[in-house]
């Protein structure tokens, strides 16, 4: 009996014993990450706050955190190399119009940029409206733990402080830039600011483009006090310069967002560009587009011609958008006697954009003009098909090659930066803007030539007159072209001067090869001005409205 | 191995040797009369779940695994045991027993009187008589086990279970299993079953350096395969019983049994026996001249066939010795297994060596039954570049292996100029690919679990088990590219200008893991038996489960010269990672009358991966089962010998998101960017930190499964069947979708979303054809029919065409194609395609597609859901035959209804590889001799043409053995076994192979027909 005592009594341990531990593990589910960080480990210091606007300003660089050959990136539902903010950014304002095409016909959707059939369900339509919206979700993230109040609580000392109210700003700019590209694309989209909760289910209310140009106004016109003084911030990060030029081609195009022209606004602002003197025209033009653009695009004096750049680097910048999707896009996918890849300072091409008859025709002497670069060896001037890559004209523009003929740091991952704002543009959009009435016409002449001189190697041969400009509506459309092609303003271009889509005469009198996919163009409705809201953010927020005619 | 477990090992075996010294005393001891015995078939196999009883009193007892039981607190005086069980002829044994003395009866053969339906089956936490299951499950043993060289243990039951698919993912040794139970319940989540291996849950996940992690058991050590199917035999898993849960019970010693060494021996030769369709040299030279004449000059003069070049005979040798016994009271297992097995693919190889051991003793006068498991395995993996295979079908055949320079390790490469540099954006020579390459893994696991339970003294119908179990990996690999690889041509260090260095190449890459994971189980169990026919047993338990991945950092070195390198990337992010799962749960049985069986489980889970206000769930589950043989009417009925109905209800759980979204999937997180993703302000590169999305209302996805059962059984049970109905419907489905824009940091989220079910029927047959002394063939034929369909996906605009994926596969070829789509309607493996437009001649036209909705253009609108990956049925059937020393067995698996995606001829088939490119030729797929298709399109990737039915009839195995009888003076006994696997393939499939478990078929390394001499030794 004493056996069966002492045996009731161990069992009866146990139990209390089981008991004991059982509610203690609960604890246990509280499992946190162990080298991830949660939001307050993050803004804890300087140094967080940092790493969080490098983040913001990688969106515009690199894919996702784990580098270009990860299984997936930031944006999902896209191959990560596809889903880069320039790349499909370049595409749509690119591949829809004139100034290129591209052969691949494996990638989905990339060849109804061409074609023009675009619909809300499309892989490219999807990446490019995800990843802008997923830019300003970074840029709200960061602005809500950067608050005053928030900045005062996290014990930084006073330069850290100002250093992170600097930061505060200029990620304040690149969410109107973000919000900028939705304006222009998309037209009237969601609009979540830093008040909306990160995580939340509440979606973001809808905002209707007018109302975006307005809100971006004002926004930009806050930080033109805030940010730092042209050229006087690190390398790569936004100042005045470049919230000036956001704001130039906000109201060069606010006809096309708003239906009121701002033509005075814009030369306002270029003029505030052009005359801080703190940028110079490079001295030379293919020095824009080089592995050292970094350092090298810059006058005689040494001021640099590149407002805002989005950086790239071969080894720390890693994606396959941006430029290395430009240098690696334009080159034949094997080498051959037309193409020597290390020219380029790159391994291998990709074999894919070209561009259409008349961009090349843009330069009756593509000796004199400097900008007027084509690849023509081994590739026909037409194309018969849009997948042949050795059809159409390839323009040498963007090149992983220094001023001095040095290849880049890697061989896939193009050193390159891309130049999301340049003096030269300030240039153009003052001069389009007096033409239009809104500043001083000689002084647009002044500024042409200017632009011009350097495309015709310094000297006069290049020059216009007054009457040049006036006499031809399209001048300056060209001129941008000219100087500007590849660059991702075309589209935009393209619709402020009624050459894109529609029936209007003007449409009308201006085709390309393969506009809405017919080999010599054809009509394409109005509606196609304006990108359509994916179907996947309609179904999940419902204060979304599609655009018309989608 | 290494030091933790080592010490872990010692520790355990410490405890065990304490225990035994210490309470060795109390084996013999005082308290009453106790009867043991044991019971055992006609075999000398222990039968468990026997009744027992003292008649004329209430006492009793049933048979444990073993047989063995025990029966305490009997009056002194004579006796009479009754031993009974349905089935067989209950037989009577008189007793005497003396007060504090313990009788042990004689061994009792019981011999089968009507039907085979006795058998005890594992069922979770505990075994039941196979006549009391109430739910749906199958039960495979050792003796029913597929024959022949058996790498993993799910080969074992390949093709035997209703309802079970299992499908290797190719023939590379140890290669990954796809094992789905009744159609997957999960969009995102986790589709596989939990595998429980005896009594420890196991981490089924991906482990590094190791394809299958079931590869690291040893089949040779198993002795049943249990599949629970339906939510009322699985509810008692709750958490993650969703997709069906496997219990795998190794063998054993028993006590009293003899001391029994077995050796085998397995050899085995695996040939290659068919090949990819691409084009012959001579074939290709033809085309090229035919195709585009131009680039005949790109031709070379030899005739290779590079997929001979690239794969081998393979050997394989597979050694087991296991000694089984008891030393005294102490039953034990041991056994020792050595594998080689190469792949046919050159150069891939894989060494297993395995070690186990099980101790069963029973102690405190039989109260204490005490099990203790301890395997270890240690795998060293050399796995070859399955890039080599795609490489091998595309590489133009007409150019030869080696260049004779010694450049890029003496093999022919595309150079941008004789003797200069290799061209980008080429094929590499598929046998360079694999020479030049060493990626090799060594992992080492070992699992193991102490269970005791314990009967308590004052009241024997009260069990108490406690269960302590680990599983741990470590595995360590590296990956080395020789420095003169033209593939890692132009890996350049960063302060070395790339295209002037005269250093490059190579790579050198090293990756370890280490997994940890806990286990602690409690439970009671009490159960009490009324009469001779009508029992119930509760059970109620807590369990503690706890999984702790950790991935150190390691920098990448490049090749400077062949035998230095240089560190020039920076380490990558450490990582670690854990998750943990608490429950408790109960369960109910009722047996009334052995005709009336009731059970009732309930179970509730909770989970650290979701947030705490959703991270507890309820999983109840209930079923009857009732024996309609046993009613009056139907006793003395000779023909039927069983009829069983069942009905079962019950509802699981999901939680496992970790492959979509981690072990945090409701927490802010924030990680480091790798090196390659930095930001560079002024001349500062900073390294930023991203914020993931997060979903902070994550919860349970539920699945409710109904099932309802026949079991019916003919003629003395010489023919069995069992018919299962079920519906099943999973709600708040683990699913990656599209998230509102702007306030997540992703565009497409994990997320609890919409409904999916799955329907379908069971059925197996089993017939004993020929049943004499000497003489007896069995023949076992089971098929399913399974369908599933998504019935919602949260809320959806008009055009809303679905969510894209491609079902954990990648297209090779077309950047970024996805050929599946969820829609709501249609099955989760439904293809989503253009429909390919036929020319009169019945050929598809390039190009051409059906404008399905008629808008004049041809987009992504015009794709439709067509067939799926997943099949409609799986049909399996398996013979054992024996006459005398001979016997003979085969086993034939069939899927029907299941389509796969021919990649190879989408990728191939069409002449773009002649026309493509200026400076190389790539083969083309035989497939474009009937097309013509000249060029790759994304749409063309996306043609429905390349859907093929891939229905099929596999003889997985055929098996025909010998019994030599005694050898060595009688001291032994020797079997020979002669077996081919994968015999043939019947199919319309053309490509390789149709068993495809992600339906896309590319680069996969092609299943072997193997032969294996196979010698059994039993002393």
């Amino acid at each position: 009996m004493n056996r069966i005592l002492r045996k009731s009594a161990a069992l009866a341990g146990f139990s209390t014993a089981v008991l004991a531990v059982a509610p203690s593990c609960t604890k246990d589910l509280d499992r946190t990450p162990t080298y991830d960080l949660t939001t307050e480990s993050v803004y804890k210091d300087f140094a967080g706050y940092q790493a969080v606007a490098a983040k913001v300003y990688s969106g515009f660089a690199v894919t996702g955190p784990n580098g270009p050959a990860a299984t997936t990136g930031d944006v999902l539902g896209i191959d990560q190399g596809a889903s880069d903010y320039i790349r499909q950014l370049w595409s749509a304002q690119e591949l829809t119009t004139d100034e290129a095409v591209v052969a691949w016909n494996t990638d989905p959707g990339v060849q109804d940029w061409h074609t023009m059939n675009w619909t809300s369900n499309g892989t490219p339509i999807q990446a490019l409206y995800s990843r802008i919206l997923y830019e300003i979700t970074l840029c709200n993230g960061f602005l809500a733990e950067a608050t005053d109040a928030k900045i005062a609580s996290r014990g930084l000392s006073a330069s850290e402080t100002q250093q992170v109210q600097a930061f505060r700003s200029e990620v304040r700019f690149l969410r109107a830039l973000a919000y900028y590209h939705a304006l222009d694309l998309f037209g009237n989209v969601p609009f979540p600011t830093e008040a909306d909760q990160i995580g939340g289910t509440t979606p973001p209310r809808r905002i209707t483009r007018a109302d975006l140009f307005a809100y971006l106004e004002t926004e930009l016109k806050a930080l033109e006090t805030t940010l730092m003084a042209p050229t006087k911030n690190q390398y790569g990060r936004a100042d005045q310069g470049a919230a000036w030029m956001l704001l130039a081609r906000l109201y060069l195009n606010a006809k096309t967002y708003t239906g009121t022209a701002r033509y005075a606004d814009c030369a306002t602002y270029a003029k505030k560009v052009i005359d801080s003197n703190a940028y110079g025209l490079a001295s030379a033009y293919t020095n824009l587009f080089r592995a050292d653009n970094n350092t090298r695009a810059t006058d005689a004096t040494g001021k640099p011609e590149i407002i805002f750049p989005i950086v790239s680097d071969g080894k720390l910048i890693q994606s396959y958008g941006g430029t290395t999707f430009l240098v690696h896009g334009a080159v034949a996918g094997t080498a051959d006697a037309n193409w020597k890849p290390s020219r380029y300072g790159i391994a291998e091409g990709w074999g894919g954009l070209r561009t259409t008859r008349r961009l090349y025709e843009l330069f009756p002497d593509t000796a004199a003009d400097s900008r007027g670069k084509f690849q023509t060896g081994g590739q026909t001037l037409d194309i018969a098909s849009l997948t042949t890559f050795a059809q159409g004209y390839v323009p040498i523009k963007f090149r992983n090659i220094t001023s001095t003929g040095v290849a880049g740091s890697d061989p896939v991952f193009v050193d390159t930066d891309y130049p999301m704002f340049r003096l030269a543009d300030a240039y153009l959009m003052y001069a389009e803007a007096a033409l239009n009435g809104g500043g001083d016409q000689n002084l647009a002449v002044t500024y042409v030539n200017l632009v011009r001189r350097r495309a015709f190697k310094n000297t006069n041969a290049g020059d216009v007159t007054l009457s040049t400009l006036t006499g031809d509506p399209y001048f300056m459309l060209n001129e941008r072209s000219r100087e500007l092609f590849w660059e991702g303003t075309r589209r935009t271009d393209l619709i402020r001067f009624d050459r894109f889509v529609g029936n209007s005469a003007s449409a009308i009198a201006y085709n390309w090869p393969w506009k809405g996919g017919a080999i010599n163009g054809t009509t394409v409705p109005a509606y196609r001005a304006l990108f359509p809201i994916p179907v996947s953010d309609l179904s999940v927020n419902p204060n979304l409205v599609q655009n018309p005619g989608y | 191995m290494e030091q933790p477990y080592l010490a872990k090992l010692r520790f355990l075996l410490f405890l065990l040797f304490g225990l035994a010294t210490s309470l060795g005393s109390a084996w013999a001891q005082a308290g009453g009369g106790t009867v043991t015995g044991r019971v055992t078939d006609t075999k000398n196999e222990g039968i468990p779940g026997v009744t027992v009883v003292i008649e004329g009193t209430t006492l009793g007892s049933s048979t444990d695994i073993e047989g063995n039981y025990n029966i305490s607190n009997v009056p002194a005086g004579p006796h009479t045991v009754v031993i009974s069980f349905v089935g067989y002829t209950t037989v009577r044994q008189p007793v005497t027993v003396a007060a504090g003395k313990t009788i042990t009866v004689a061994t009792q053969q019981l011999a089968e009187n009507a039907t085979a339906l006795g058998e005890a089956v594992v069922v979770g936490y505990g075994t039941q008589r196979k006549q009391d299951v109430t739910g749906a499950l199958t039960t495979v043993t050792s003796k029913e086990f597929v024959q022949g060289q058996i790498t993993n243990p799910e080969q074992l039951v390949q093709g035997k279970v209703a309802g079970v698919q299992i499908s290797t993912g190719g023939g590379a040794p140890g290669a990954a299993t796809t094992i789905r139970i009744r159609g997957g319940s999960s969009l995102n989540a986790s589709n596989d079953p939990l595998i429980v291996i005896d009594g420890v849950p196991v981490d089924n996940s991906n482990a590094s350096g190791v394809s299958n992690p079931l590869s690291l058991i040893n089949p040779n050590d198993i002795e049943t395969f249990t599949v629970l199917k339906d939510a009322s035999a699985t509810a008692i898993y709750g958490s993650r019983a969703s997709n069906g849960v496997i219990l795998i019970t190794t063998k054993r010693g028993v006590i009293g049994e003899q001391l029994t060494v077995n050796v085998s021996q397995n050899t085995s030769v695996a040939r290659r026996y068919n090949a990819v369709p691409v084009l012959s040299a001579d074939d290709f030279r033809a085309a090229v001249q035919r195709v585009d004449p131009t680039k005949a000059s790109l031709l070379g003069s030899a005739n290779t066939n590079w997929q001979d070049q690239i794969f081998r005979s393979a050997w394989s040798f597979d050694n087991n010795v296991s000694v089984a016994g008891a030393v005294g009271k102490l039953p034990f297992r041991a056994s020792i297994g050595n594998l080689e097995q190469q792949g046919i693919l050159k150069t891939n190889r894989l060494i297993r060596n395995t070690g186990s051991l099980s101790l069963n003793p029973v102690l405190l006068d039989n109260h204490l039954r005490v099990n203790l498991n301890v395997k270890g395995s240690w795998i060293d993996n050399n796995f070859a570049d399955a890039g080599a295979i795609g490489a091998a079908a595309a590489f133009d055949p007409t150019q030869p292996v080696t260049s004779g320079s010694p450049a890029y390790g003496g093999y022919f490469e595309y150079l941008q100029s004789a003797g200069g540099v290799p061209q980008g954006n080429v094929p590499r020579n598929p046998v360079a690919l694999l020479a030049l390459r060493r990626d090799r893994s060594s992992v080492k696991r070992s699992i193991g679990n102490l269970q005791l339970d314990y009967k308590l003294h004052f009241l024997p119908d009260l069990h108490a088990n406690v269960n302590v179990g680990y599983d741990i990996t470590r595995a360590d690999g590296s990956n080395y590219v020789d420095v003169n690889a033209a593939s890692t041509y132009f890996n350049t260090p960063r302060f070395v200008n790339p295209l002037t260095a005269n250093l490059r190449g190579g790579e050198s890459r090293r990756y370890s893991q280490q997994r940890d994971n806990k286990l602690l189980e409690l439970y009671l169990n009490y159960s009490k038996q009324f009469g001779t026919n009508s029992r119930l047993e509760l059970l109620a338990g807590y369990s503690y489960q706890d999984f702790v991945r950790v991935e150190p950092a390691y920098a990448t070195y490049l090749g400077t010269s062949p035998d230095t390198v240089t560190r020039v990337l920076a380490n990558r992010n450490p990582f670690r990672t854990q998750y943990t799962i608490l429950s408790y749960y109960g369960r109910a049985n009722l047996t009334l009358f052995d005709r009336y069986i009731f059970t009732g489980t309930l179970r509730n889970d909770a989970s650290s991966r979701f947030p705490y206000t959703n991270r507890n769930a309820l999983f109840p589950a209930a079923s009857f089962a009732w024996r309609i043989k046993d009613e009056a009417f139907l006793k003395d009925n000779k023909t039927l010998s069983e009829l069983k109905l069942r009905l079962g209800y019950g509802i699981t759980g999901q939680q496992d998101v970790a492959g979509a979204a981690g072990d945090y999937p409701y927490i802010q997180r924030y990680v480091l960017n790798v090196p390659s993703a930095q930001y560079i302000f002024g001349n500062q590169p900073v390294n930023p930190y991203s914020p993931l999305g997060f979903n902070s209302n994550l919860k349970w996805e539920q699945t409710t499964t109904y099932n309802a059962g026949l079991d019916i059984g003919f003629l003395d049970g010489r023919l069995t069947a069992s018919a299962d109905v079920y519906y099943r419907k999973t709600k708040d489905l683990l699913a990656v979708i599209p998230v509102a824009l702007g306030i997540n940091y992703t565009n497409q989220l994990v997320s609890n979303v919409g409904t999916l079910e799955n329907k379908g029927v069971e059925l197996n047959i089993a017939a004993s054809l020929i049943k004499q002394e000497g003489f007896d063939w069995t023949v076992n034929l089971n098929g399913t029919y399974n369908v599933n369909r998504i019935t919602s996906l949260g809320p959806q605009v008009e055009n809303f065409t679905g969510i894209r994926n491609n079902n954990g596969g990648t297209v090779s070829g077309g950047t970024g194609t996805t050929l599946f789509n969820y829609q709501v309607g249609n099955q989760a493996t439904s293809y989503y395609v253009f429909q390919q437009v036929y020319g009169t001649n019945g050929k598809p036209l390039e190009d051409v597609y059906v404008d399905r909705n008629g808008d004049g253009i041809i987009n992504d609108n015009d794709r439709y859901q067509y067939k799926q990956a997943a099949p409609l049925v799986l049909l399996g059937f398996s013979s054992n035959l024996n006459y005398k020393h001979v016997f003979a067995s085969f086993s034939l698996r069939g899927n029907l209804g299941n389509y796969v995606y021919n990649n190879i001829n989408s990728n191939y088939g069409a002449y773009q590889g002649i026309i493509g490119s200026n400076t190389f030729l790539t083969n083309v797929a035989q497939d474009a001799q009937n097309t013509n298709f000249t060029q790759n399109s994304q749409n063309r990737f996306s043609s429905d043409y390349y859907i093929q039915n891939a229905s099929f009839l596999r003889m997985d195995n055929a098996t025909i053995g010998y019994n030599v009888g005694k050898v060595f003076s009688s001291k032994a006994n020797l079997r020979l076994t002669g077996a081919v696997q994968n015999v043939f393939v019947i199919t319309k499939y053309t490509g390789l192979d149709p068993e495809i478990p992600n339906g896309i078929d590319n680069n996969v390394y092609p299943r072997p027909r193997t032969y294996t001499l196979g010698l059994n030794l039993t002393l």
